[in-house]
């Protein structure tokens, strides 16, 4: 479906991207996190045929990216993290606009539009320039999803919407899925990824650093625990998978593994739990793993 | 490659969707405005005879200078109106070309919608070829609107082949600007960039082909708005001019699709210098952080000003003679006894250079509400800083641009004239002439300082109080409106020096009323809710 080697991009003399590698399958959500500036967006520009790769090739649908731009975007579709629309068309206009680029029309597309802009509660007959940077998104999304694309690719599509309105998106992305299509979803935050990608690629200063199914990299994902107990814990130390372990009487604060953690509060129960917390993993631990396996770098 | 131009058709659509009502604007009003002035031009020097006298008025290199050459030997009404207007049309609708074509290519790209345009299966080059298309359906509908319906005008020495050459030049030109500003869309990484350079070169071109008139010719030659004046309207109607601007069309636009082919979305060949790492320690007060938002606009204003001053005092060494065959220059200045009309001219100049140089401190102060409406008061304030040394401070900016306007203005007006003139000019004459009204302009800041406290939305009502105060100044003598009626605006009392004798308590009234004005508004301004 979409594959990336060795690609290479240089602005000036800073290197945004070194080799990145990345492949998405056909019916498969691809997660693609890294914190700002690591080269999501520039990765992803690449594979839209707006920037030149100065190394390395990106394919879609087998054709190459840059080159056959156009015969690939009529199957794809695109939600940008800041959409920029024009302040005096509403947004109703502007998803038109986007359908009628896209060659999309019938009463198909216009029944999805309808529903969609239902499910995502847009109203499309408000000026863009009134819309909030979460409304521009919302019309973005529509106009994709609106679409029948056999790819979407989304770059932090949902850091303007609110809970409620995630749900809906994830809700999206999923029927995609099961109609057998293809998600690139970029991200910054680890767990908003995780709930619905088959496979996630780490990048960090224009470099994959860890890549595959949630399976493999469950390694990386650790829960962190605060847990209270009646008695104090005793023997910790001896189990596989505790990190970070600090004890002070009857609190204790830790992290472990994932797949430890059944081990972890069997071992701990008997001592009477007063109080559980426990926060998912972040992007920076996954990090903070890698260079610790990568023996500090 | 055919893919390239995917979907041009639709963006091609969206645009004229998008620009119906500026063009039609634009389409409707550079014609009638080429209309209206030919019958003007008819009604004031309706005989061959008052036509030749304006003529020998035109006969001089300042004059030259400004608008060209022309066909003063056959001074028919064709070529008076071709010599005096067609230079200017060209240059609007030049300009209206290069924000066209800017604001609908880097602009759109810089907002960051082309890259969503971009995403769609459309060619990397349909958005600058529907482009293309929307300049040559513009600039085709001008040139043929303008053309036909100069030649429909009843009058002589307006034949069809010339009228249609009229609107051709016209129609050229915009094209010529608009490749231009396709190219530099691509050179430069930014909307405002490419706009400035694009206009820098209208300008140059104009300025290199007023030289070229008068001294180096081959200067004229090289000047695409020298070829404006080549073509010879109604006169010898040379049409290779028009094929000229065509070449250089296309040559732009070949140009800027070869450029565009081969870029990044979002990226420019000439780079952008990188900014200051710190602040220097001017910019880290609110006036210093005024004073570097409105730099360059000042700054080209302040140049804008001398120039003014510059070209007006250069044309007067040809003045006398030329009032002499012009009746309505003389009713229009209404003669004075023991003063020289030169005398009357420059008082006139000063009153217009005067309301002209009220612009740029009358936007330094609405500045304030431009920042507060754009949300970009809120991080100020909420620092230590309160309203009122906020408002002082774009206040006294105000005040002291308007004083080095107005002396820029004076000192151009001064420097030519006196280089111009036979007998020598006095400067200390001229000077206290333009700073005389200083305190009118005073009054104009604290207008708006007011209205700004008490009612920011009607903010816009001083540029109506100025334009009022333009038309009833310049054109009160033609009109004998009473006297009330120039008394409505301050520009109104303030004495015309040389002609007029000093009235100092006149300034120190003014002077108070502005203070006045300046004073409610501050307390307004510290009272009332911000609104962003």
């Amino acid at each position: 479906m979409l594959k990336t080697t060795d690609l290479v991009k240089r602005f000036g003399k800073f290197t945004a991207l070194n080799g990145v590698n990345i492949e998405v399958n056909q019916g498969e959500i691809y997660g693609f996190i890294g914190p700002n500036g690591a080269g999501k967006s520039t990765t992803i520009r690449i594979l839209l045929g707006m920037l030149k790769a100065d190394a390395g090739e990106a394919k879609i649908f087998g054709q190459d990216a840059w080159k056959e731009a156009v015969q690939i975007h009529q199957r794809m579709a695109y939600v940008p993290g800041d959409v920029n629309l024009w302040p005096r068309l509403t947004g109703g206009e502007v998803i038109d606009l986007f359908l009628s680029l896209r060659g999309s029309r019938g009463k198909q597309v216009r029944k999805r539009r309808e529903e969609l802009m239902e499910r995502f509660q847009l109203d499309p007959t408000k000026k863009c320039a009134t819309y909030s940077k979460g409304n521009r998104q919302k019309v973005a999304l529509v106009a994709a999803f609106a679409s029948d694309a056999d790819l979407y690719i989304l770059d932090e599509p949902t850091s303007g919407l609110d809970p409620l309105m995630e749900r809906v998106f994830q809700e999206c992305i999923l029927e995609a899925k099961r109609e057998g299509k293809s998600v690139l979803l970029s991200s910054h935050i680890l767990s908003e990824v995780e709930k619905v990608c088959d496979r996630i690629a780490i990048i960090r200063q224009g470099e994959i650093i860890e890549s595959g199914t949630l399976a493999q990299l469950r390694h990386l994902t650790r829960t962190h625990l605060q847990i209270e107990t009646r008695q104090p814990v005793s023997g910790l130390q001896a189990l596989a998978g505790i990190h970070h372990l600090e004890q002070k009487g009857h609190t204790l604060a830790l992290q472990v593994d994932a797949d430890e953690l059944d081990r972890v509060i069997q071992h701990v129960s008997p001592y009477g739990i007063v109080k559980l917390e426990s926060a998912p993993p972040t992007l920076e631990d996954v990090f903070l793993r890698h260079y610790e396996d990568a023996g500090g770098r | 490659m055919a893919s390239e131009f995917a979907r041009s058709g639709i963006l091609f659509r969206f645009i004229m969707k998008k620009e119906r009502f500026r063009s039609l604007l634009w389409l409707v009003g550079v014609p009638c405005f080429t209309f209206i002035i030919t019958f003007a031009l008819d009604d004031l020097y309706p005989t061959q005879q008052a036509r030749d006298g304006m003529a020998e008025g035109m006969r001089n290199p300042a004059m030259t200078a400004m608008v060209g050459p022309g066909d003063l030997d056959h001074y028919t009404l064709g070529a008076m109106t071709a010599h005096q207007m067609l230079l200017f049309t060209a240059i609007i609708v030049g300009l209206m070309n290069i924000l066209l074509v800017t604001r609908h290519t880097r602009g759109d790209e810089e907002k960051g919608r082309m890259e969503i345009i971009q995403s769609l299966p459309v060619g990397r080059l349909s958005n600058l070829h529907a482009m293309l298309l929307m300049v040559c359906v513009s600039n085709l509908l001008l040139a043929l609107v303008t053309g036909f319906g100069l030649a429909t005008l009843p009058f002589d020495g307006m034949g069809l082949e010339g009228s249609l050459l009229y609107g051709a030049v016209l129609g050229g030109i915009g094209l010529f600007f608009a490749g231009v500003a396709a190219l530099f869309a691509q050179l430069s990484g930014s909307n405002r960039g490419a706009r400035g350079y694009a206009i820098t070169l209208l300008v140059i071109a104009y300025l290199m082909r007023g030289i070229g008139d008068v001294t180096v010719e081959a200067l004229s030659w090289i000047s695409p708005l020298g070829w404006v004046t080549k073509a010879q309207v109604y006169a010898h109607n040379d049409w290779w001019p028009v094929c000229l601007m065509f070449l250089g069309s296309a040559i732009g636009f070949a140009g800027a699709y070869y450029l565009h082919s081969i870029r990044d979305l979002g990226a420019g060949f000439l780079n952008e210098r990188p900014g200051r790492k710190q602040a220097s320690p001017l910019l880290r007060t609110p006036i210093g952080l005024a004073w570097r938002l409105q730099r360059t606009g000042t700054i080209a204003w302040g140049i804008g000003m001398l120039l003014i001053g510059l070209s007006y005092g250069s044309v007067l060494g040809e003045l006398e003679s030329f009032f002499q065959e012009n009746e309505m220059m003389k009713q229009f200045l209404a003669e004075a006894p023991g003063v020289s009309l030169t005398e009357q001219f420059i008082s006139k100049i000063i009153t217009v250079m005067a309301i002209l140089a009220t612009v740029p401190p009358v936007m330094a102060m609405n500045k304030l509400y431009g920042e507060e409406k754009r949300n970009r008061i809120e991080p100020v304030l909420g620092r230590a800083v309160s309203r009122t040394r906020l408002m002082t401070s774009y206040g006294l900016l105000s005040a002291g641009n308007g004083f080095v306007m107005l002396s820029l203005a004076a000192i151009g007006l001064w420097a030519a004239g006196t280089a111009a003139m036979e007998g020598k000019l006095a400067f200390g004459m001229v000077y206290s002439a333009a700073i005389a009204f200083y305190p009118a302009l005073l009054v104009m800041i604290g207008t708006s300082a007011m209205l700004i406290g008490l009612l920011p939305k009607w903010n816009a009502l001083v540029w109506l109080y100025l334009f009022y105060s333009f038309i009833v100044v310049y054109l009160g003598g033609l009109f004998q409106f009473p006297e009330w009626v120039a008394q409505i605006s301050p520009f109104g009392h303030i004495p015309q020096l040389p002609v007029e004798e000093m009235d100092v308590s006149k300034v120190w009234l003014l002077t108070a009323v502005a203070i006045l004005l300046a004073t409610v508004g501050w307390m307004g301004y510290k009272r009332r809710d911000l609104h962003g």
